[in-house]
């Protein structure tokens, strides 16, 4: 790629957008993940009496649904990210390529 | 005799049974030391239909396979859907099927967070590497860290943190078959052996990535059919009531605590600790580095990493994310309930029990007994030829990977300096290929009465701790330069290594110097390695005042724009 394309992509606003939201997007669903995950693990360090309680009259713990959880929470993210990126994200992204690519 | 088979003796003390696959999943899911069974010959059978088809699509795949693009990455004409099954089959292991159902057998719970923790890297991977691999890199991942930075001193990195980690992880695949077919279908050990690396040269030798994809992808359709169905007839026993089923397995391990002895209050609470965390997170220092080790690990595992180059556009390597974060948690799921299912029908079952009331073959049966269970004779030896199967598909891409980064990084970049022609450089890679084919063979027969079990976590380790920070921060860190990615991913990977050496699962289970001796206390050393790492690569790359570190820091927009947009990127060979 010539340095004139580069500075052309560089400076065109739907580029600029794209890169802010999708970088913004991405670095907090990020963080959302971590959450989950490292909280999840710390219960499990340091609160395993919560995870183990009963849920109701039965065996049923606090811990299982809440496992399960994460790994939907896992699942449903990452297709929240993709609806996103396949919609918004490559529509900027055709707009860059149309306005730069003549 | 290894402490698989000896936890199997003891099979009716859950505390004990909990200490012992807890050191066994906390190193990896390993499989351990097996005795050999009555060949199978039902199995055997299913396995060698297996083998026909895959080298029909073998035949298929090498008419397809000209170029270096073609062997590297099936001429970039893989569909998302089709990658994500791949990737999903890449990452679906015997050893997480089996390894995973014994574990959530013997403790329940503790299982699952196993799972979640090789789960919950493929989001971080959509939202932060995928696009952005796929826009910038060609063959290998090197070609992304290597981007806007001198080409050698990288490359060599790359190279060896792409062969370190394939040699880990292909050891432990290669003991992990000999000991499964010993189990499966009472063959010998080094037989077994010899039979996956000769396959799988075969398959990457003619049908090159093409070949190694779609035995990926037929494995993955059989390995979650079987899971499928033998959930699901769990599930039908109990009305599809998952209560009845938690219900079912709590009364069984309470009966089984009171048979050993227990009196009834303690019983039920050994019952009912099924359903909560056990010892699996023994301190929190380890629990964490751990997860850490799991969830960037997979950022950095050179065979998954390539498989973002087999598909024509950042939006498919984005699908095949999906594809394959669903199909993984699925599975996970799906070895959840077969778990417990096997609890019901495998762990109070006579037919499947040795004379002191352990699991035949050991506790890693449980959902090779369940299959037997639920769907008789027949159905055993599919799930038992699929366990094979997976070995073999894993240890091709693996194999595939370890070639490339020798041909396209070392023998074409470094040695010829990018001139190398493709013929050439296809040969170097399918010389490596039966190099590496040979090297697995030996090593598999080498360390076949060494105790493994941390090779695998010791591979996402070093993945998380080296391969993952330099593509990260090159990707993503204007002001990283060459020299400062080089030093800092070199020091993640030495202090993973160091590190795992020093831990008790090396320098005590395998090492055998005495109890309490092991330098480094942690079952993981990712937390402390990725900072090394991570710090490294800032530090050096703050103090690189070169002449190098200019145009390093200058190439980050040409580079930023290309990782956005795709503008530039490598597409798909046309067939």
């Amino acid at each position: 790629m010539d340095e004139s394309l580069v500075q052309r992509i560089a400076s065109n606003p739907a580029y600029l957008q794209l890169k802010a939201k999708r970088s913004r997007f991405g670095w907090w669903l990020t963080l959302a993940m971590m959450v989950v995950y490292y909280g999840f693990i710390l219960l499990v360090a340091f609160d395993k009496a919560f995870l183990s309680q009963l849920t109701g009259d039965g065996v049923m713990t606090v811990g299982i649904p809440l496992g399960f959880g994460v790994i939907v929470f896992t699942i449903v993210i990452t297709a929240v990210y993709v609806r996103r990126a396949n919609t918004e994200f490559d529509e900027l992204s055709s707009a860059v390529a149309k306005a730069v690519l003549k | 005799m290894s402490r698989l088979s000896t936890s199997a003796r003891r099979v009716l003390t859950l505390l004990a049974l909990v200490s012992v696959s807890v050191a066994a999943w906390a190193a990896g899911a390993d499989l351990g030391q097996a005795d050999k069974q009555a060949t199978n010959w039902t199995a055997i059978g299913m396995f060698g239909l297996f083998v026909l088809g895959t080298l029909f699509i073998t035949k298929w795949a090498a008419a397809k396979t000209r170029s270096a693009s073609d062997f590297y990455t099936a001429g970039g004409g893989i569909t998302g859907f089709q990658n994500g099954l791949a990737i999903a089959g890449d990452y679906m292991s015997a050893a997480s099927f089996l390894g995973i159902s014994a574990a959530v057998m013997a403790s329940g719970f503790d299982g699952l967070i196993y799972s979640i923790g090789f789960l919950v890297g493929w989001p971080v991977i959509t939202f932060l590497m995928a696009e952005r691999l796929r826009n910038l890199g060609k063959f290998t991942f090197a070609d992304v860290a290597a981007f806007r930075f001198q080409q050698a001193p990288i490359r060599i990195f790359a190279a060896s943190g792409t062969l370190v980690v394939v040699a880990f992880y292909l050891i432990a695949q290669m003991v992990g078959a000999g000991q499964l077919i010993k189990l499966l279908f009472g063959l010998e050990y080094w037989i077994a052996v010899v039979i996956v690396g000769a396959l799988m040269m075969v398959y990457v030798l003619f049908g090159g990535m093409t070949a190694t994809t779609w035995v990926q992808i037929i494995k993955a359709c059989l390995l979650l059919g079987g899971a499928s169905f033998m959930a699901f007839m769990v599930l039908l026993h109990f009305g599809f009531s998952p209560e009845a089923m938690f219900a079912g397995a709590v009364q069984i391990k309470t009966d089984l605590a009171l048979k050993d002895g227990k009196v009834a209050e303690a019983a039920a609470s050994i019952g009912q600790s099924i359903m909560g965390p056990g010892n699996f997170v023994k301190d929190p220092i380890s629990a964490i580095s751990f997860g850490m080790a799991l969830m960037f690990g997979t950022a950095g595992l050179p065979h998954i990493l390539m498989r973002f180059f087999t598909v024509p556009s950042a939006k498919e390597a984005r699908k095949s994310v999906m594809w394959a974060t669903g199909w993984i948690g699925y599975f996970y799921l799906l070895t959840f309930i077969i778990g417990f299912g096997a609890i019901t029908f495998v762990l109070i079952n006579p037919q499947f029990l040795d004379a002191k009331g352990g699991l035949l073959g050991g506790n890693n049966m449980a959902a090779v007994h369940l299959a037997n269970a639920v769907g008789g004779n027949v159905f055993l030896g599919f799930i038992s030829a699929v366990a094979f199967a997976t070995i073999l598909a894993v240890v091709a891409g693996l194999t595939l990977s370890g070639a490339s980064a020798v041909s396209h990084d070392l023998y074409a970049t470094v040695l010829k300096k990018g001139k190398a022609d493709s013929a050439a450089e296809l040969r170097v890679s399918k010389i490596t290929t039966v190099c590496l084919g040979v090297v697995a063979v030996v090593l598999g027969i080498a360390f076949e009465k060494q105790n493994i079990a941390f090779m695998v976590s010791l591979a996402f380790a070093i993945a998380a701790s080296a391969n993952f920070p330099v593509l990260f921060m090159s990707v993503l860190w204007k002001d990283c330069t060459t020299k400062g990615a080089v030093i800092g991913g070199f020091l993640g990977l030495v202090s993973s290594v160091g590190l795992t050496v020093v831990s008790p699962s090396v320098w005590e289970a395998t090492l055998g110097n005495p109890k309490g001796s092991a330098l480094f206390p942690y079952t993981s050393p990712a937390l402390f390695s990725m900072a090394i790492g991570f710090a490294g690569i800032w530090l050096f790359s703050v103090l690189d005042k070169s002449q190098r570190a200019r145009v390093d820091r200058a190439g980050f927009l040409a580079q930023q724009v290309r990782s956005e947009t795709g503008i530039g990127a490598a597409t798909a060979s046309a067939h």
